[in-house]
């Protein structure tokens, strides 16, 4: 018989229970669009946490100051810091540095016009923090050298505060109140959206000698920077700046190398650290997925079985009627075929479908791989091959003899 | 030397080994003209239903030839013996054996789709089975269900699916033993007119009655045959 011929036989054998067809590719469905969506779901977090990453800013390294670890227990006296007048002396030894910027924050009350909002983020900082964080300022100017050296009591919006305390009136030259300080308005921040856990557009920037000076003295240790973020002329002098940098910080600090008192970090080693979490992340999830497309094949298997043992006379007739053991096992293996493929239809349509919803409802981002339709379609037409096979070769085999004589 | 349509000599078929083995045929020899029809009977347990399986070339004989239309059959495999199935022989089955979602003229092409020397295309099939089953008398039935139609009708399709692929020999296995009396008689009437055109018909059945239908009787008992013999009371055309 032609494979055409064939073809059709088979599907009016699946039409035969059009319910149960469909409740058995159900499994296949789920498989398949469980690959494409998990796929999503890992490459949508892999997405976001390398735009994170990059949207820290470009050849960025990070200065950790490393707080209590290495040694400095109490006792020990106080833990070796970074002050705001070490990133001068940073600034002019090491070369090949496009900016270098610090950071130190606080939250507050802050009130403005007639609105208050309550624990408000207050970045205090310097001129290059927009520089090498890759900032705008929408109007006005950004914080300056001046500002810090002479602690001026001016700040930096962000664009969603700058709105929710003055509206469209003009910001600039206004004054805000944060905590009980009064600060003049200079300049409003373009706006950046929210980045991991960030929400950019919701903070203020203010002077950081100003944060020292008046939020955070009483703390303990209360001048240090929190954070130094240096960034590199290009992605090439990374390595020599960073060699530089350890040289440097050690001789402020006045530490060693076996317990320098603080941690250099860069987007790249950031990204590597996050590689092994979101790479079994997304192993788990492909487990998931291909455990769901087996054991829809089981059923698929299943439930070919038990239509060949329906089926017995309709086998033994055809037998009878001159079809071969292997028309009778083509016959078979194609529904069982067509069952997985229109599973894996309908599967990658709902996989596609899922995954864009997930993103446009907002539950979590997904990136759709592409390379994830074709693997999963093709997984799909395997397993109805694999499990196909075996209750299309139990019905060849039988004898039609006892096939006819079946009631 | 004359050419046989079927010729068997010495068949034996046995099932199982040692103690236990069963010898269903014990030596049977037969031939088969063009255009008779036989009737084969024998009590249950006599062999007919092994020997009709073996004719039909659902079985090999355990010994023995076994000649069809000049080709020996008896050592063909699978797969060829289903061609030959499908070149040459055409079932009728006690049961009708037809398939109830599909119409009686797609019941009646089934074999067509499985002839692989000169395959037909669709139309093709269709004329065909359209043909035979106004051969049969169903001209008007031709997209009916098996459950559209009496015991007798559905009986009458399966004769005609039996003789779409122009067999050279239609095989009927107790034909009318679902059938009620005015049915069998109507399925008898078209098997003699069927072998009135020159069909050769070789019908299993252990009613005697029936089998003074055919114009040869065979006996068999014991895996062997008993009695050959012309029925004296053949009949040419008119009335049973």
């Amino acid at each position: 018989m032609s494979l055409w011929r064939t073809f059709k036989v088979a599907w009016e054998g699946l039409t035969l229970n059009k319910a149960r067809s469909f409740l058995t590719t159900l499994g296949v469905i789920i498989g398949v669009g469980a690959v494409i969506v998990m796929m999503a779901v890992s490459a949508g977090a892999e997405a976001e946490i390398a735009d994170q990453i990059n949207a820290l800013g470009a050849n960025l390294i990070m200065v950790m100051p490393a707080m209590s670890r290495g040694g400095w227990g109490p006792g020990a006296g106080r833990p070796p810091s970074l002050a705001y007048d070490d990133l001068a002396v940073i600034e002019e030894k090491v070369t090949g540095i496009n900016g270098i910027s610090a950071d130190q924050n606080t939250m507050q009350d802050v009130k403005g016009g007639d609105t208050t909002l309550e624990d408000i983020s207050i970045i205090g900082t310097t001129a290059d923090f927009i520089k090498v964080r890759e900032y705008a300022v929408a109007e006005g100017r950004f914080l300056t050298d001046e500002d810090n050296d002479r602690t001026n009591k001016v700040v930096v919006l962000g664009h969603d505060i700058a709105q929710e305390l003055f509206g469209d009136q003009g910001v600039l030259g206004q004054s805000v109140k944060i905590g009980s300080v009064k600060f003049t308005v200079v300049g409003v921040m373009a706006e950046k959206g929210v980045v991991g856990n960030t929400d950019y557009d919701g903070q203020m920037y203010v002077p950081i000698t100003v944060v020292f000076k008046r939020f955070t003295r009483a703390r303990f240790g209360g001048n240090d920077l929190r954070m130094v973020y240096v960034s590199a002329e290009s992605k090439e002098t990374m390595d020599d700046v960073m060699a530089q940098l350890n040289k440097q910080i050690m001789r402020v600090l006045e530490t060693t190398p076996e317990s320098p008192g603080f941690a250099l970090m860069t987007q790249d080693s950031i990204i590597d650290a996050q590689a092994s979490t979101t790479e079994a992340f997304r192993n788990l999830l492909a487990w998931v997925a291909a455990v769901s497309l087996v054991v829809g094949g089981i059923g698929i298997m299943n439930i070919m079985l038990v239509s060949v043992t329906e089926r017995t006379r309709e086998i033994g007739l055809r037998q009878a009627l001159g079809a071969r053991p292997r028309d009778v096992q083509l016959q078979f293996l194609l529904e069982a075929v067509m069952l997985s493929l229109i599973g894996g239809l309908v599967g990658v349509a709902a996989g596609v479908g899922g995954s864009y919803l997930f993103n446009e409802l907002g539950t979590m981002r997904t990136e759709l791989v592409p390379a994830s339709v074709p693997l999963a379609f093709g997984a799909a037409a395997a397993i109805g091959i694999f499990f196909g096979y075996y209750p299309a070769t139990q019905a060849a085999q039988l004898d039609p003899i006892v096939a006819l004589r079946r009631e | 030397m004359v050419e046989h349509l079927i010729e068997i000599t010495n068949l034996t078929k046995i099932y199982g080994t040692g103690e236990i083995a069963v010898h269903a045929l014990r030596g049977v020899s037969m031939v088969v003209e063009e255009g008779e029809f036989i009737a084969i009977m024998g009590p249950s347990g006599s062999g007919k239903s092994t020997l009709m399986n073996i004719l039909g070339c659902l079985d090999r004989p355990t010994g023995g030839a076994y000649v069809l239309d000049g080709e020996d059959v008896s050592r063909l495999s699978k797969d060829k013996l289903a061609g030959v199935r499908n070149r040459k022989i055409g079932f009728v089955f006690q049961s009708y054996n037809l398939l109830p979602r599909l119409t009686a003229a797609k019941n009646v092409l089934l074999p067509l789709l499985y002839k692989s020397r000169e395959p037909l295309t669709d139309g093709e099939c269709h004329e065909r089975a359209v043909a035979a089953l106004e051969s049969v008398g169903l001209g008007d039935r031709v997209h009916h269900r098996p459950n559209e139609l009496s015991g007798g009708q559905q009986q009458r399709v399966a004769i005609a699916r039996a003789l779409v692929n122009n067999p050279s020999i239609i095989l009927a296995d107790e034909p009318t033993g679902n059938l009620d009396t005015q049915s069998s008689e109507e399925i008898l009437e078209l098997l003699h007119q069927l072998h009135e055109r020159g069909a050769t018909i070789v019908m299993v059945t252990h009613e005697p009655g029936l089998a003074g239908h055919a114009e040869r009787v065979l006996f068999l008992q014991d895996g062997q045959i008993v009695s050959d013999k012309l029925n004296g009371k053949r009949r040419k055309g008119g009335k049973i």
